[in-house]
């Protein structure tokens, strides 16, 4: 048993995934029944499962930038991805000729998508091809990308009713929300395509050292592109369940600071901004963290407005106790105790 | 008890008995551990006021440890240090630097992006109503450098733009300007030519004729013989011994470095110079270049390599050697000159095209141009296959282990675990592993720049035996090295560079050192 403890405190993940359960524990000693899921109208209804829809779209976004991040980059043109997608996408429903039928959603759905991938193949130009720096490059279209989705929208906040459209943001497949599927569904095929292929490890390589990687043959070119092309696939896709969810599609606000909270997801999920190896599945404990932190401040009764203030010392906590160096101490206590327990001392 | 002293060290420097002298450093039983690791093992150390001393051992010793631990790098699980007689407990190099220690590590920790004199006086300016006054920045660092015999050096030029050798004797400024009485040098000669050297050591002498008390750290046994006084030697992490440099030959000193006797050493170190190839008439070369050059880096360059023959080639440091290995692997792009592989005409444009074309190349800097420091020595291994293969096409796990495997026994890589981060490997193993990912795709021609500096001696004799054997098995080899005696033991041909231009090839049969050393350095044309 303590050999298992000590593998697992020895991972990254060791303290985020403590403090989602101290967060989930908190909350349910303050609302008692907080944690309890129950089955309602044909699918599962409580907090836990609400946590889990809202991290959906921060977790499927910091798929995508876990992979940037890796490759010593960044992507901050996610949150305008999002408005576009949901612009493009609704934009196409309202003005198609049957507004509430299924072609009318297929169709803006990929339509969202096809121009999400021009935007990410566009970032991936910017990094790998002209050779601006990641952060510059797609501040761009942080800052362009809004612009042109107020263009397809006209400045308007599209309303729109389409049941098909609606359901990718709140709609219940084997009484799970859709997005969870969506978003689970992503994390697998990445899982298999990024270490069944040789893709994880050259990402990690060129993260590491880009001059060697160069030297041993490889072309960074592709693979960056690829990696921006993911994450703004996975914007869009994230783009599409917010605005789905909420119905309409706003230029200004759909997804606003939501890169931040990707990156915050990919941080707390023990990858490193300096690049290099991820953890895909830490980032969606991060982002699990996050939908947590926002419960429970509503939870605690704190008003909305004031929720950022308080999550500021969790996320400096785990990251603070996640930190090498903290690890390097944490196993030189454990070491001095267990020698301890044997009666020897230092 | 294996870290205590010699009870006498009957050492007369300046006719003052080293025994009633105060040491201005001494550690006594000090002992660091990493997980799983006594790196240091009760490992004792003086260092006396206006001496040399060098630090010797293989690579792996704990001399960068001891080092560590003396400037509070590194925390120490038990043993005493005492500067000046008092006992200190550093825990920042901070704090060993206000006490006096100053450390001018292998890779310069100064700001290239500062001025020298900027550099020198950081954080000391003198200052005039509250502001820098730069007038007296300027005539401080001017009298630093002039102490230093450094007149040339313009203080106001950017650290960026002087070589690595200024950058050194800069940093060795600043010790002084901050009044530094230890100073420790780590491998200050690596990168440096032999005037650089000199100059060094002139600066080195000087300092310690003031009182200064110099830890020298290197792998240059000949230096260590010119500048120290005394000397300490490390093993796997503990004490073999303290002596005095000019009462210990040579090879017993090797003896005591490596623990082996001194038979099974000299045949380690005589390996049989290879039978040289004999390129017989219809044979073609392998590459051929005429008049390759690029601007700014080095021109003229007309050699060629035949299959299963070593070319050496040779030139001070900053002669243009590691420039003319980038442009025949395409890691920097040649304007002029043309390329022949196998008889064709071949653009190099980037490292790509030329592993495509069966070219390999470890570069001299194995951590920043090698090795993936993060990955696993099987990443590693297999990084350039990989990447021809390209993402999708992933080698299958079955073939990872045959090979990695493979290459691990017949390099003899430690530690044997194919999924040990490359970090944490030797500097010998590491230059192994860079090996290996070459040899793993079967190249035509491995470019190999330095590949034996840094490592210790046994890594050193399994590498140059590899390179003999892969010359038989019929690989064309480039073989960059700063020792000659090396070049001239492995190569068929010596090419020789100067001035960033070739200008020079001599087949390598009856010639001397010191012939070679004639051409290299312009005597003989």
């Amino acid at each position: 048993m303590n050999a298992v403890l000590a593998t697992f405190m020895k991972r990254r993940m060791a303290w985020p995934l403590i403090a989602l359960l101290l967060l989930l524990a908190a909350d349910q000693i303050a609302r008692p029944g907080f944690l309890s899921v129950r089955m309602q109208d044909g699918h599962l209804y409580g907090n836990v499962i609400d946590i889990i829809r809202n991290a959906a779209p921060i977790a499927l976004i910091g798929l995508g930038m876990t992979l940037v991040i890796a490759s010593r980059g960044i992507d901050l043109s996610v949150g305008a991805v999002v408005a576009i997608a949901g612009a493009i996408s609704c934009n196409y429903i309202v003005n198609a000729p049957v507004q509430g039928s299924l072609s009318a959603a297929l169709i803006g759905v990929v339509l969202a998508i096809v121009l999400g991938l021009v935007l990410g193949a566009w970032n991936g130009f910017l990094v790998s091809t002209v050779g601006i720096q990641p952060i510059i490059a797609t501040l761009v279209l942080m800052v362009a990308g809004r612009g042109i989705a107020q263009l397809i929208t006209s400045g308007q906040i599209i309303t729109v009713h389409n049941d098909y459209y609606k359901a990718i943001g709140d709609g219940y497949v084997l009484t799970l929300p859709i997005p969870v599927l969506i978003t689970a569904a992503a994390f697998i095929l990445a899982g298999v395509l990024t270490r069944k292929t040789a893709l994880g490890t050259l990402i990690e390589a060129i993260g590491i050292n880009p001059i060697a990687s160069r030297l041993a043959g490889l072309k960074a070119r592709n693979i960056i592109w690829i990696v921006y092309v993911v994450s703004g696939l996975c914007a869009t896709i994230a783009g599409l369940m917010i605005t789905a969810n909420v119905t309409a599609a706003d230029a200004n606000n759909g997804g606003l600071f939501i890169e931040l909270d990707a990156i915050l997801a990919v941080v707390l999920g023990g990858t490193s901004l300096r690049g290099g190896k991820y953890s895909l599945l830490g980032t969606v404990v991060g982002a699990f963290v996050l939908s947590t932190l926002t419960t429970t401040v509503y939870n605690f009764g704190i008003p909305a407005n004031e929720n950022l203030v308080f999550e500021a010392p969790v996320v400096i906590a785990v990251c603070l106790l996640q930190s090498p160096k903290t690890m390097e101490l944490w196993q030189r206590w454990r070491r001095s105790s267990q020698l301890q327990a044997k009666g020897i001392t230092v | 008890m294996a870290g205590k002293l010699p009870a006498t060290a009957p050492y007369i420097h300046k006719d003052v008995m080293v025994n009633e002298m105060v040491p201005v450093v001494e550690m006594t039983d000090i002992s660091v551990e990493f997980p799983g690791v006594k790196a240091l093992d009760a490992v004792s150390f003086r260092l006396f006021p206006g001496e040399v001393h060098a630090l010797l051992g293989e690579n792996g010793a704990g001399k960068s440890t001891l080092i560590k631990a003396l400037t509070g790098v590194h925390g120490t699980a038990s043993g005493t240090i005492k500067v000046f007689g008092e006992q200190k407990r550093f825990s920042t190099p901070a704090q060993a630097q206000a006490a006096g220690i100053s450390t001018v590590y292998q890779e310069i920790s100064l700001c290239p992006n500062l001025t020298v004199e900027e550099n020198i006086l950081l954080g000391r300016e003198p200052r005039r109503r509250g502001s820098i006054d730069w007038r007296g920045v300027r005539s401080r660092a001017r009298d630093r450098l002039t102490q230093l015999h450094l007149e040339h050096v313009d203080p106001g030029s950017m650290l960026s733009t002087q070589s690595v050798a200024i950058q050194q004797l800069v940093a060795i400024a600043r010790s002084v300007e901050i009044e530094a009485r230890v100073l420790i040098l780590d491998e200050p000669t690596s990168s440096l030519d032999a005037d650089e050297v000199n100059q060094l050591f002139r600066v080195i002498r000087d300092l310690r004729d003031r009182g200064k008390a110099i830890l020298f750290v290197s792998h240059f046994l000949e230096q260590v013989y010119q500048i120290s006084d005394r000397m300490t030697v490390l093993r796997n992490g503990k004490l073999v011994g303290e002596f005095i440099t000019r009462d210990l030959p040579r090879m017993s000193l090797i003896t005591k470095m490596i623990g082996k006797e001194l038979a099974v050493l000299t045949e380690l170190d005589h390996i049989p110079a290879r039978k040289h190839a004999e390129a017989g008439a219809d044979e073609k070369p392998f590459i051929t270049t005429q008049g390759l050059g690029r601007r700014g880096s080095v021109s003229h360059v007309d050699l060629s390599i035949y299959p299963g023959e070593v070319v050496g080639l040779a030139g001070l440091l900053g002669s243009g050697r590691t420039e003319t290995a980038r442009l025949l692997f395409g890691a920097d792009r040649a304007d002029e000159g043309a390329i022949r592989l196998e008889g064709a005409a071949l653009k190099l444009r980037s490292p790509r095209t030329a592993i495509d074309h069966g070219i390999g190349f470890c570069s001299e800097d194995r951590k920043e141009e090698g090795l993936i420091a993060d990955l696993s020595v099987r990443d590693n291994l297999l990084l350039a296959m990989q990447a021809s293969k390209g993402w999708a096409r992933r080698i299958p796990r079955r073939e990872q282990d045959r090979l990695t495997d493979q290459f691990i026994k017949a390099l003899d890589i430690r530690p044997t675990d194919p999924d040990a981060l490359v970090r944490n490997l030797s500097g010998g193993n590491q230059q192994k592993v860079l090996l290996a990912r070459w040899l793993v795709i079967s190249p035509k021609l491995v470019i190999l720049d330095e590949p034996t500096r840094g490592i210790d001696i046994g890594a050193k004799t399994q590498i140059q035996k590899l390179v003999n054997k892969l010359a038989e098995d019929g690989m064309a080899i480039l073989f960059v090295s700063s020792e000659l005696e090396e070049v001239m033991r492995l190569s068929d041909r010596i090419v020789v560079i100067r001035d960033r231009a070739m200008i020079a090839e001599i087949t390598n049969e009856d010639v001397s050192l010191d012939d070679i050393m004639g051409v290299i350095a312009g005597a003989v044309s």
